[in-house]
């Protein structure tokens, strides 16, 4: 008991942690200084010196925490081979309470904050959802439910970037046949930096919060409480881990494949995370750029947007959606990855348009780039650019309906089991409520539609349910389905069938609620309503059914943690498999592959005799399913 | 801003294990490395992602000097922009040098290429972040040239703009500086061999890139567009 508080409270997080502190309180005190030597004096909450603090307390969290030590060691030319395994003479699993270099640990690391935070943002939402549910203000004041919604918005983003790097770290260099990623220490710091800036955001909240909702539009958030600062920092500083997170990836894609896996050799997932990679190795750069520009204009009196100096607060919005829609296809697409990798495990049947549903990742991405400016139809940019929009907008539905043409070809004639497993489950749902998620988003690409729908709740339905359908669901099915290869042991079967039958039905009422309110006049963004718009029988579902969400992944958590102990041990290969990363033991050795494999048939054969995805590179070839 | 560290290890016969090799055996104490070259072809190619990401920060900060100034500028000292974007370039030469040395073990050349570069590459700082910028709004006249420049935040979107280009490419300017004094220290201990000379390389090219940038930003600063009155 004492040896393992000993050892958390000597970990790279609390370390971590003690440092941000320390680096807050002396850039705080620093900029304190110079005001004191020029005689002005500095109130307790002094917006400069707590943006300086909070940068210095990022640098002072990554230096306690250790990320950075190897590469100061690199510089004075010293030698540092690469440490694997727990710390000299702790426990293996203070591996995940400290900086390790494992892609399997960081992996683990990553969902597990994103399941915490993911937590904290459904709290937020289930608070301001209790208000939503009738008219009046009951138990929030305006103040709160404005930072809530903000609150809620970031810290699910936070969280779904968190799960995809869960998925991205754990899955793609197993998938490859790699050992690691090929940048081991710019791995840890991908997902070290994002731990003080989540905690960044989080304290933005206790000074005070501030209420320009995700989005964080200028002018707005000139003038919005001092919390902003915190909110934009803190996200400008989690671009750092996307940035260095997606150059990792398609770096080792590109020089660590098996032998014999061409590019349309890799297994699917792999396509999705190189398509979401190289969205956010650009564009989170150009949302940088906007949050830097605000926090400027707030704390050093530059002018970017406030038109009282000639500023131009579209130009936030362009910066801003140039980055943020395209990252909406960060959230999906790893998801939509998953649903494409699973189907045919399940269907024993091969993908349906392997080429094309690769190729429609990367035809996302790109086309994603195109279409920023439908979130801006409303807010008097320039008139020429909105048709050009709303086509390139329309176009994006193309490469999407190839993988709904392929998922649903693939089910075709398949051999889907009569009583299906969760993760099969989830990702049935998942396609169904991605199909409403999509379906709504044409009608807002229109202009016409759009300047009625624009801000009403009809957009909160929208997002979602592309949200639900492109990540939370697949992620749930993809964290079932890779359970016992991250553990060695099975979940538990009925408690995960029980997750679903109450998330999905609850899902379809929460979402198709939010739309229909919206349709009939309800505003996002705001505390409370006009009875007379005769919603609140709605509202009443849509708050329940949040709170049978909450429930379910409750019920997620408690399986994820008990069925290590109480579940028996899984099979090796339990879904019949014939990716890479199941012809191995569970968990998989540190390295990965023992034995390494070489590539000599196509990945989804399932069904197809004489067919062999991989074999071992030594030994004879793996049997492969049927 | 360096996330793809450009500056790695001086020697990589040290090669840092940075994966292991597939199959390897699992003794505790066998490094689990890239083959070098398998390693220093990963580096490259991190390193050319990464300048394809600041392309878009740069690309991002670029097209805001067009929506926010149009066709204007604000009224900027000549003279010391045309004379620091000479050290800036003159300066990639010098790092070219250095790059060259290193390559072929010349470690004269390229220690004073090194050194050369990160002299101009301070120099260029000093006159765009002390002169252009004169945070502390002085005056002095040298040869007649007026060395401070007038624009001061508070101007406006000139001011804006202005401080946020430079400041941005000065910051990366200074981050190169120190690399390059990096492997320039290291160079002198002799850590750089024409086999393996990543560091060096990594530094020329991120060197490069900044003076490309500058390149473009040269230009929409000082030339482009009439002075705003
Ligand atoms: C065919 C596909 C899609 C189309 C045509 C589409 C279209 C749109 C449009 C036009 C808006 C702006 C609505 C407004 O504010 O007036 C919007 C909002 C949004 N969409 Fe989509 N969308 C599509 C898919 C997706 C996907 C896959 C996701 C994400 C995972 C997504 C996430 C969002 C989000 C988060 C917003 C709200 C942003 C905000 O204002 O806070 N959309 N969508
Ligand atoms: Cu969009």
């Amino acid at each position: 008991m004492f040896k393992t508080l000993r050892i958390i409270l000597t970990s790279a997080l609390v370390r971590g942690i003690l440092g941000q502190l320390i680096g807050t309180a002396l850039g705080y005190g620093f900029i304190a200084g110079l005001r004191a030597l020029r005689g002005a004096e500095t109130p307790w909450i002094y917006e400069p010196a707590l943006a300086f603090g909070a940068i210095i307390g990022v640098i002072g969290f990554l230096i306690a925490s250790g990320v950075l030590t190897d590469w100061l060691k690199w510089i004075v030319g010293r030698r540092t081979p690469l440490r694997h395994g727990a710390p000299e003479g702790k426990p293996e699993w203070s591996r995940y309470f400290n900086v390790d270099y494992n892609h399997k640990v960081i992996g683990i690391q990553y969902g597990v904050s994103s399941l915490l935070i993911l937590l904290i943002g459904g709290i937020f939402a289930i608070i301001f959802r209790i208000e939503l549910a009738q008219t009046g203000m009951q138990w929030l004041n305006n103040n709160q439910f404005n930072t809530l919604f903000s609150a809620h918005g970031i810290i699910m983003i936070a969280a779904i970037l968190g799960g995809v790097g869960a998925m991205i770290n754990y899955l793609a260099p197993l998938m490859i046949g790699a050992s690691d990623m090929a940048f081991p220490r710019l791995n840890a710091f991908s997902f070290w930096v994002s731990v003080p800036a989540a905690l960044l955001i989080l304290s933005g909240l206790a000074v005070g919060g501030w209420d320009t909702g995700w989005v964080g539009y200028a002018t707005l958030s000139l003038r919005a409480p001092v919390g902003m600062v915190l909110f934009l920092l803190g996200f400008w500083v989690v671009g750092f881990s996307s940035i260095a997170g997606s150059a990792n990836l398609l770096v080792t894609v590109a020089t660590m494949r098996a032998k014999g896996m061409s590019l349309f050799r890799m297994p699917i997932f792999v396509w999705a995370a190189v398509a979401t990679s190289i969205i956010q190795l650009t564009a989170t750069q150009t949302v940088g750029v906007a949050l830097t520009m605000s926090v400027a204009e707030r704390v050093m009196g530059l002018n970017f947007f406030d038109p009282s100096g000639g500023g131009n607060p579209i130009l936030y919005q362009h910066l801003f959606w140039f980055y943020s829609h395209p990252v909406v296809y960060v959230f999906v697409l790893p998801g939509l990855g998953v649903i494409s990798e699973l189907l045919p495990v399940f269907a024993r049947k091969p993908l349906f348009g392997y080429r094309w549903v690769a190729l429609s990742s990367l035809g996302i991405a790109l086309v994603g780039f195109l279409v920023w400016a439908h979130h801006m139809f409303t807010s008097g940019m320039a008139d020429a650019l909105r048709v050009p929009f709303m086509f390139s907008t329309m176009l994006v539905a193309v490469p999407t309906g190839v993988k709904f043409f392929s998922w649903i070809a693939t089910i075709w004639e398949g051999k889907l089991p009569k009583n299906p497993p969760t993760p099969l489950l989830f990702v049935l749902g998942a396609i169904s409520v991605f199909l409403i998620g999509g379906v709504t988003g044409p009608i807002l690409g229109t202009i016409p539609t759009d300047l009625h729908l624009h801000d009403s709740y009809w957009v909160v339905g929208h997002f979602h349910a592309t949200m639900f359908g492109g990540f939370i669901f697949p992620f749930f099915g993809a964290l079932y389905y890779w359970y016992p290869k991250m553990t060695g042991r099975m979940y538990n079967e009925r408690l995960g069938k029980l997750h679903f039958w109450l998330m999905l039905p609850a899902f379809w009422v929460m979402s198709i609620g939010q739309m229909s309110v919206g349709l009939l006049g309800m505003r996002r963004r705001i505390a409370d309503y006009d009875p007379a718009l005769g919603i609140e029988g709605t509202q009443v579902l849509i708050t329940l059914a949040a709170l049978v969400i909450g429930w379910s992944v409750l019920i997620m958590l408690y399986n994820l943690v008990f069925s290590q102990r109480r579940q028996p041990v899984a099979d090796p290969n339990p879904w019949r498999s014939r990716g890479p990363e199941w012809q191995i033991i569970s968990p998989p050795p540190e390295f990965n592959y023992n034995v390494p494999f070489e590539v000599v048939g196509d990945p989804y054969e399932y069904g197809l005799a004489d067919t062999t995805y991989i074999r071992d590179v030594a030994r004879a070839s793996v049997p492969s399913g049927d | 801003m360096s996330v793809v560290n450009p500056v790695p290890a001086g020697n990589p016969a040290h090669a840092p294990s940075l994966a292991a090799a597939p199959g390897a055996p699992h003794e505790a104490h066998v490094e689990h490395g890239l083959p070098h070259a398998q390693q220093v072809r990963a580096n490259r190619l991190g390193l050319w992602l990464f300048c394809f990401s600041e392309l878009f920060l740069f690309g991002a900060l670029f097209t805001s000097r067009f929506v926010l100034w149009g066709n204007t500028r604000p009224e900027l000292s000549q003279v010391i922009g045309l004379i620091a974007t000479a050290v800036l370039l003159l300066s990639s030469y010098f790092m070219y040098r250095a790059e060259m040395g290193a390559a072929h073990g010349d470690r004269k050349t390229f220690l004073r290429g090194a050194l050369l570069a990160a002299a101009l590459g301070t120099l260029f700082f000093i006159m765009v972040v002390v002169l252009e910028w004169n945070v502390f709004g002085l005056e002095a006249n040298l040869f007649g040239i007026e060395i401070f420049g007038h624009l001061s935040t508070a101007d406006g979107v000139y001011g804006g703009v202005f401080y946020a280009m430079t400041g941005m490419h000065a910051l990366h300017v200074l981050s190169g500086v120190v690399f390059i004094l990096i492997i320039w220290w290291n160079g002198r201990r002799g850590r750089f061999t024409p086999e393996d000379h990543w560091g060096v390389e990594a530094t020329a090219i991120y060197w490069h890139f900044v003076d490309v940038v500058w390149v473009f930003f040269y230009p929409a600063l000082y030339l482009m567009g009439t002075v705003a009155g």
